[in-house]
């Protein structure tokens, strides 16, 4: 169903950035390095639209863009509303003859607060409806332009600035929900994860959820070096290791089938490559309290679940 | 010279009325979601889809916060747009009722006034579309669906004229309008489409100095609804004020120029006026209650009282000027206010004519009556009684209490 777009990496360099430089994003910003992956894999004529976060705010103050293809953003909790307005448009005047392009593709940014929580109404409502659009989730895992509080997508242990490690509190209590699978309940023709370490994988899976007929959903993994308090320079290696942990693991599925992708295959065909958690942990500072003998057993809570998670997942797949 | 066209009639309530003229309107996105007493305008709708009867893609929302979202990124995309809703889902709708404006995207909106809860009340006043009065849409009160109908038609041709590029909303009392038949003359199908022909794109000049259309164009990429800090925000708000001047002259020439079709004229399309000219005491209010007003009018004429109607048409732009001139030979006056500003001096309405009249040469005597909340009948006696508090206050030459209710338990 899906066409075989082949790419080299020299491809990719050549073709021309629709995020373009010069936005305000931080040194290491793992979020506008998907943006621009994402953006690598457009096939034509495309129209973006954005929630209100820290992507949006980077990339548009006025009077200055950074953006190459036509672009909107109207409030936090409608990325898939906007997209639907823009795919409604495009079908109708299509037909009446106004609009001049064979096709016109849709893609939708959104954050966790802005997808896990405010804006999953819109979300599920839009992919209900299957207007043909890619929604891109950009997961750094809490409202990082607000100043870190704390988001459905908000790992246990975390400590951020609603969910503060205290005396007594190790951080979030609460479970990362698990967005993605929410999606795929939805009876959605395309959903897939992916991490920007690997870049050739994130750029097919948005060209898939472009090609698709119908709503795509892209759940991509995006360190934030200020929320999660680590050097810039280790957005990448974290990247990584999210997926060697399998706290994060790679995986698509079309029409409900489940198939892991990329490293997170071979980890299933080779269980002793799986890395423990602490090593992705350990990189973090806003997991820093829990590296102290007081809170030490909420390590072992994080593996437990991530065992639990990667076992379902595998069961899924097929492959347990 | 008017050359008015033969037209049908139809009985109709307010809400099949409007739903007629939207689907007369060439609406290319409709997305809307039910709410009483709103609801049978996007039934309506639906079956014209599903039968067939337009070109248009209805998407059927999950919210009204989703409906007005849609609406606003398919104007911003080129189309022509249009929803429907009621007090709550327009309180819902709030946040994107700023973004509509500030996108300056001419979405047409319907509003089948509602009570706002608490307590739940689905019955008519107007509380919903008085808390939007500062959301930059443009506001129309209809007095009947023959106006709702007529107002629908007007909007588009308002809204989307390149000077205004600003939403707007045509409001009629809910179940008072939307749920009553009435006969309602309707234009033919041709006549509507070219009077309000496709939505015409504005171009505008871009930094390089090309001139490009206003909207998302894959070939002429444009940046919409960016951030604007203390630098440009303020701007941006000045210019939205200016487009709301202008459309006190746009709406004023589409009503002309409708009529000059139609037959049909409300006032100069911003006011409505009822014996105002020699009037000594006058009412001033909007909606469906004019209708009554109107005919407790025609009584006091006939018993020789010089009493008048002011019905304002357009609350936004408020036509300050023309309410000044209108009741310049007036010295008692009742404003009608269906809806309350808690802990404020009186309503929103009366608010409004009390700061107008203040720069006025003269001012007659001003009192403010809320009536009607929660769909609470309003009689025509009641509104006598208004007229004879008007006399009263003349023949005592003292005010007594500025702020009234009318039909009320205390």
């Amino acid at each position: 169903m899906l066409s075989e777009w082949k790419f080299t990496a020299k491809d990719i360099a050549e073709k021309p950035d629709l995020f373009m430089s010069g936005h305000r994003a931080c040194a290491g910003c793992a979020p506008a390095t998907v943006l621009r992956l994402v953006l690598k894999a457009v096939r034509g004529p495309t129209i973006l639209t954005h929630v209100t976060g820290c992507m949006e705010v980077v990339s548009s103050i006025y009077p200055y863009t950074s953006w190459a293809i036509p672009w909107i953003h109207t409030a936090f909790e409608n990325a898939a509303a906007n997209a639907s307005g823009i795919e409604a448009t495009i079908k109708v005047l299509k037909k009446k003859g106004r609009i001049k392009q064979e096709q016109i593709d849709v893609i939708a940014f959104a954050g966790d607060g802005g997808t896990y929580d405010i804006g999953i109404q819109a979300l599920s409502g839009a992919v209900e409806r299957g207007h043909d659009f890619l929604y891109v989730l950009y997961d750094n895992e809490a409202y990082m332009n607000t100043g870190i509080q704390r988001s459905g997508g908000t790992p246990y242990g975390a400590s951020t600035t609603t969910s503060p490690a205290g005396t007594v509190i190790p951080g979030k209590v609460e479970y990362k929900k698990p967005i993605a699978d929410i999606m795929v309940a939805h009876d959605m023709p395309y959903v897939a994860t992916a991490s920007p370490y690997y870049w050739r994988d994130l750029i097919t899976k948005s060209r898939k959820g472009i090609e698709v007929n119908g709503p795509a959903f892209l759940h991509a993994f995006a360190p934030c070096p200020r929320g999660w308090r680590y050097d810039t320079s280790k957005s990448i290696e974290i990247s990584h290791l999210a997926v060697e942990t399998c706290v994060f693991p790679l995986w698509e599925a079309i029409d409900g089938e489940y198939q892991l992708s990329a490293s997170s295959k071979v980890i299933a065909l080779k269980p002793e490559r799986k890395k423990p958690v602490r090593e992705y942990l350990k990189m973090q500072r806003r997991f820093g309290h829990l590296f102290t003998p007081k809170f030490e057993k909420v390590l072992d809570e994080i593996q437990r679940i991530t065992d639990q998670r990667w076992q379902r997942l595998l069961k899924k797949c097929g492959m347990n | 010279m008017e050359s008015v066209v033969k037209q049908k009639v139809l009985a109709l309530n307010g809400d099949e009325a409007v739903a007629y003229a939207a689907k007369q309107s060439d609406v290319d996105v409709v997305a809307a979601y039910p709410v009483t007493p709103q609801t049978i305008i996007v039934e309506k709708f639906s079956e014209y889809v599903a039968n067939g009867e337009v070109d248009t893609e209805f998407v059927c929302v999950e919210s009204e916060h989703s409906a007005m979202t849609a609406c606003l990124t398919a104007s911003a995309t080129g189309a022509r747009t249009f929803t429907a809703t009621a007090a709550p889902g327009l309180a819902l709708m709030h946040e994107m009722l700023y973004v509509a404006s500030g996108c300056r995207t001419p979405v047409i909106m319907v509003i089948a006034n509602r009570a706002l809860s608490a307590p739940l009340n689905i019955h008519c006043d107007h509380s919903d579309s008085m808390s939007e009065r500062d959301s930059g849409w443009i506001q129309i009160y209809a007095e009947n669906s023959q106006e709702a109908y007529d107002s629908v038609i007007q909007a588009f041709r308002i809204g989307e004229n390149p000077e205004i590029l600003l939403p707007v909303m045509v409001c009629l009392d809910g179940f008072t309008l939307s749920h009553t038949l009435e006969n309602v003359h309707v234009l033919p199908d041709d006549i509507v489409k070219e009077f309000i022909g496709i939505r015409p794109i504005p171009l505008v000049t871009t930094h390089e100095g090309k001139s490009v259309p206003f909207k998302l164009d894959p070939e002429n990429p444009m940046t919409m609804g960016p951030i604007a800090l203390q630098n440009y925000y303020f701007e941006f708000k000045r210019q939205q004020e200016e487009a709301m001047k202008n459309a006190q002259r746009i709406i004023r020439q589409v009503h002309e120029e409708y009529a000059q079709t139609s037959g049909r004229r409300y006032g100069d399309g911003m006011l409505e006026f009822y014996h105002l000219e020699d009037a000594e005491i006058a009412i001033v209010c909007l909606g469906s209650t004019a209708g009554t007003v109107k005919t407790v009018v025609d009584e006091l004429r006939a018993e020789e009282v010089k009493a008048g109607l002011l019905r304002i048409r357009a609350f936004r732009p408020l036509p300050v000027e023309g309410i000044v001139r209108a009741v310049e030979n007036v010295k008692a006056m009742a404003v009608m206010d269906r809806s309350m500003s808690f802990g404020g001096h009186g309503g929103p309405v009366f608010h409004e004519i009390r700061h107008v009249l203040y720069d006025a040469p003269t001012h007659p005597y001003l009192v403010d009556y809320i009536y009607g909340l929660g769909g609470r009948d309003t009689s025509p006696t009641q509104i006598r009684k208004i007229y004879q508090d008007l006399q009263m206050i003349l023949q005592t030459q003292h005010l007594g209490k500025p702020v009234r209710y009318v039909g009320l338990r205390e």
